[in-house]
Parts: C-alpha cells; structure tokens; sequence
C-alpha cells in the first residue's frame, strides 16, 4: 500500500507540526504553497495560526481557487484551529474581509473560548476513534455554533463554564477541529484522516 | 522542566500550561508581529496581514531618540488596541517588573514581551514567569540567554537585535549565534555536555535536549532592525521562525504597503522572485542609525543577563 500525498498549507502557522504528525500517521507529507504543488497532493491540511492572515495568504498567492475546485471534486482536507475557520461556510467575530472556502455547513465562532490567558487542555471523545478520550489543547481556540444537516458532530467539550460546545465535525471528505492534535504527539486524528484520504 | 501538565492529565481543563503557552508561539510561526502605538496602526497592521500586534506607548527609534525611562503602557491604550483588533496582542513589561506583568495579564494581553526595549527594572532577576497564566516572550542574544530565559519560564525567544535602529547587523549576529551554538551542541559527544551546560550557564537538562533535539524546545522569532521585507526573509532563511517589526513600519513612508511587504516577504522569504515582486515602490524605508555610532552604554541589546 503505498502512502498517500498529503500537502499542509505552509502559508503561515503550525505547519512543521502537522507535517511530523502526518508522516507519523503514514502518510507522504510535505508543506505547499503554490497553486502547482497543490496538482500533486491526495488530501490537505490546513494547519493552527491565524486565520486573518491565513485568508489574505490564500488569495495573494492564489490559492483559493485550486483549493475550492479541488474540494468541490472531493479531495480530503482536514483543519485545525484556524484551518477550522478557513473551512467555515459562516465565521462570527470574524473580519468582514475574511474568507475560507465554504467548505463545511456550519457556523464558527472565531477566538470564542477566550483570550490566550483562557487557552486550556481539556479531555475530548472522538466519535470514530478508539480507545481513551483525546488530551485536547486549545489555543484562543473557535468552538462551532450551528451545524448544517450534512455535518457529523464527532466532539464536543463538555466541562467549560461556557458550557456545552461542538469542537469537531467531518462532512463528507472535510473534516475539522478547533484543537491542536498535531501538538500533543497523539497520532489518532491524523491516521483517521489519512485514512480518509486512502479510501476517497 | 516544570511542566505543569503531562500528556495524560486528568480530564479537568487547565489553563495557563507550558503546551498551551508555547502552543500559543507555534500557531504564530511564519509570521510577522508589529509594533503598534495607537488602535489605527493595530488596524494597519491586521489589514496588512500581521499574526499579531506588540502595544507600546512608544516604538524603539522614539524611545531611543527622546531617553528618558520607558516603563509599560498605559492600560487605556492596551485596551483600544486589544479592542481594535481581533488578532493576538503583545504587550512589553520592564525586565525584572513583575508587576507590570500581573498588570498586562489582568488586561488580557495574549502575549507579555520582557522586553530590554524598556529601561530593566532590576539589573539582577528576570520575572519568574512560571507564576503567570499568561506566556512569556523574551528576548537573547546567545543561546545560553535564550536558555536562561526558557528555564525562567519563557515559552517563546526572539533574538535582541538592536531595537530602533533600521540596522538588521545585530539581530544577523544573534540568529546566526544561537544557530552555531546549537550546531556545536548537537555535535558534542555526551559526556563533554555538562561543561557545556556549565559554559551556557544553563541547567543541564535543558542543554541535553537542545543536543538531541537540535533546536530550542520553545519557537524562536527574529526581532531588532528589521526594516525591508529583505531584512525579514534574510531572518527566516538565517532560522528565525518568524519576525518581530518595531519601528520599521510605521517609522517609513508608507506603513501599509511596506506592512503586507513584509508579511509577504516572510512567507515566501526563499523566492527571489517574489521578494523582487514585493520589495517594489514601497518608498522611504526608515532612516535608521548604524548600531556602530551607538555609544556601547546606549546599546539595548545588551540589557538582560
């Protein structure tokens, strides 16, 4: 079984991270960041940073409409954090100029846990992975507050005083969530994501 | 390392860990931070694409061209930037000022910058920066300092350079320094890693595992002279992880345009093309000092020890 092509979008953010873990999790993985590299990968990931930074990226270096029309044929993308937001089809709190790629139907609130001094680590069960709950780290993480009839709700936070939140969904082949797995060395989520890209 | 969580913690939230301070660091890397005075320079610099913004009451070529003692902020112009921008906010504290730092955590400032742009507030200690919520950001000019600081508690280093000069020679030395010196590190046999460590003037351990490892366990940032979007890609290709621009932006003739530059620029820091591209009509850079005129007891990089 050969190791499916995995590209992270190296524009700006946790992008080492990602690609470690994804090498990890057996994938052939490499940063991209050029609409041609992007012809040569079978899944993306768009990695933890700053999402306002990320989308004005995306567009001076025109890579949002590779990246749509590849995900409109199907191809696998999975977000983290900010790439979280970038597959959003509504942001709040967002800038009024940032764009994702309409990815996923639901509604993301952007830095919607706090503030870093509220950045935490809490326990989060994956519908669809294995064995203990996931040790999550959330960095002025956002939290999904509506989601579409298509999305699959996989994880949610359950013991902040903000109550019950929505942390991780997958729709199709497009797979998010608002903590950094690629930061823990805990390899599950990015095997079933690699997964995902060996049977699309 | 104190670490104050380990992988399989119980499943009560915690805040204010070291994953969460130097997780905060690793989502800004391929970045460009800036200096900001008011809430209008904080919109600049987020519309231009910054990965955050540092509040200071004045940038570096101000503070050094007026003197006098330059303490934090005022919280009431923290406030209108945090409330300017939704991007993070970084705010400088005296070296040694613990309480300026317990001020900036309370405000909810993202970032707290132990910064020798400021006048040091003790010439002895640094702030134990493990007592706070908040995360640290300090600056070195060697390795042993950036350990010195990471041991200290601080959960991201940038080099010193020499602030508010336009003259990117000492921000040059310090990357390339810190860099060799991990080089040497790796190369060293096991047992020639406690002198070392003792050299360093660092704790063992953590000299161990930059051996091993062959970087620093927390992000490593550029700052200090950084004026054109070719000073910032000259960082990244020189190892930095990301670049701080003080008066660099708003200090040249059109902060805006020179901004997006050198965001640009930083990503895309190992395309001569590109860098050609960007580097066009952005009109005066500011004018800058040779760090060689600086007078060594004006120099800041060499404040913190």
């Amino acid at each position: 079984m050969t190791a499916p092509v995995i590209g992270v979008l190296a524009l700006q953010g946790d992008v080492r991270e990602h690609v470690g873990a994804l090498a990890g999790a057996g994938a052939d993985a490499r940063p991209i960041r050029r609409p041609g590299e992007l012809d040569a990968v079978d899944g993306l990931v768009i990695p933890g940073g700053e999402s306002t930074t990320i989308s004005k990226l995306v567009d001076i270096f025109e890579m949002r409409e590779p990246i749509d029309k590849r995900i409109a044929a199907g191809m696998p993308v999975y977000g983290s954090c900010a790439g979280m937001i970038m597959l959003a089809t509504e942001v709040l709190d967002g800038r009024p100029d940032q764009r994702g790629f309409a990815g996923i139907e639901m509604t993301v609130r952007r830095n919607a846990f706090g503030r870093q001094v509220d950045s935490f680590e809490a326990s989060v069960e994956i519908a669809g992975v294995q064995g203990a709950a996931f040790h999550a780290v959330f960095i002025r993480a956002p939290w999904v507050e509506r989601v579409g009839p298509g999305v699959e709700v996989l994880g949610r936070v359950t013991d902040r005083p903000v109550g019950d939140r929505i942390v991780a969904v997958r729709q199709g082949n497009l797979l998010a969530t608002s903590f950094h797995p690629e930061l823990t060395g805990d390899l599950r989520l990015h095997r079933y994501f690699v997964d995902l890209v060996r049977a699309a | 390392m104190p670490e104050t969580t380990s992988p399989n913690a119980s499943a009560t939230p915690v805040v204010g860990t070291a994953r969460v301070k130097r997780g905060m660091a690793e989502m800004l890397k391929g970045g460009v931070i800036m200096d900001v005075v008011t809430a209008e320079q904080a919109k600049i610099a987020e519309d231009a694409g910054a990965v955050a913004v540092m509040a200071l009451e004045r940038v570096p070529a101000d503070i050094r061209a007026q003197g006098g003692v330059s303490r934090m902020s005022d919280p009431d112009m923290i406030d209108s930037i945090i409330n300017a921008v939704s991007i993070p906010v970084m705010a400088k504290a005296r070296i040694g000022h613990f309480v300026e730092a317990r001020i900036l955590q309370s405000l909810g400032v993202d970032y707290v910058d132990e910064s020798e742009v400021l006048t040091p507030a003790d010439y002895a200690n640094h702030i134990d920066k493990w007592a706070f919520t908040v995360p640290f950001v300090c600056g070195a000019t060697n390795l042993g300092e950036a350990l010195r600081r990471i041991t200290e508690g601080a959960a991201m280093i940038r080099s010193k350079g020499e602030a508010g000069t336009g003259d990117v020679s000492n921000a040059t030395m310090h990357m390339r320094k810190i860099r060799q010196e991990i080089a040497r590190l790796s190369s060293l046999p096991a047992d020639e890693l406690f002198v070392a460590a003792k050299e360093l003037q660092a704790p063992y351990d953590l000299v161990k595992e930059v051996a091993e490892t062959g970087k620093l366990p927390v992000v490593l940032f550029t700052a200090g002279g950084i004026a054109t979007p070719a000073d910032a890609a000259m960082m990244m290709q020189l190892g930095a992880e990301g670049v701080f621009v003080g008066s660099g932006i708003f200090k040249s003739g059109n902060p805006a345009q020179r901004a997006a530059a050198i965001v640009k620029a930083t990503t895309f820091h190992d395309d001569p093309d590109v860098l050609a591209k960007v580097s066009r009509g952005l009109g005066e850079a500011m004018v800058g000092i040779s760090v060689d005129e600086i007078p060594q007891p004006h120099r800041l990089a060499e404040r913190g020890w």
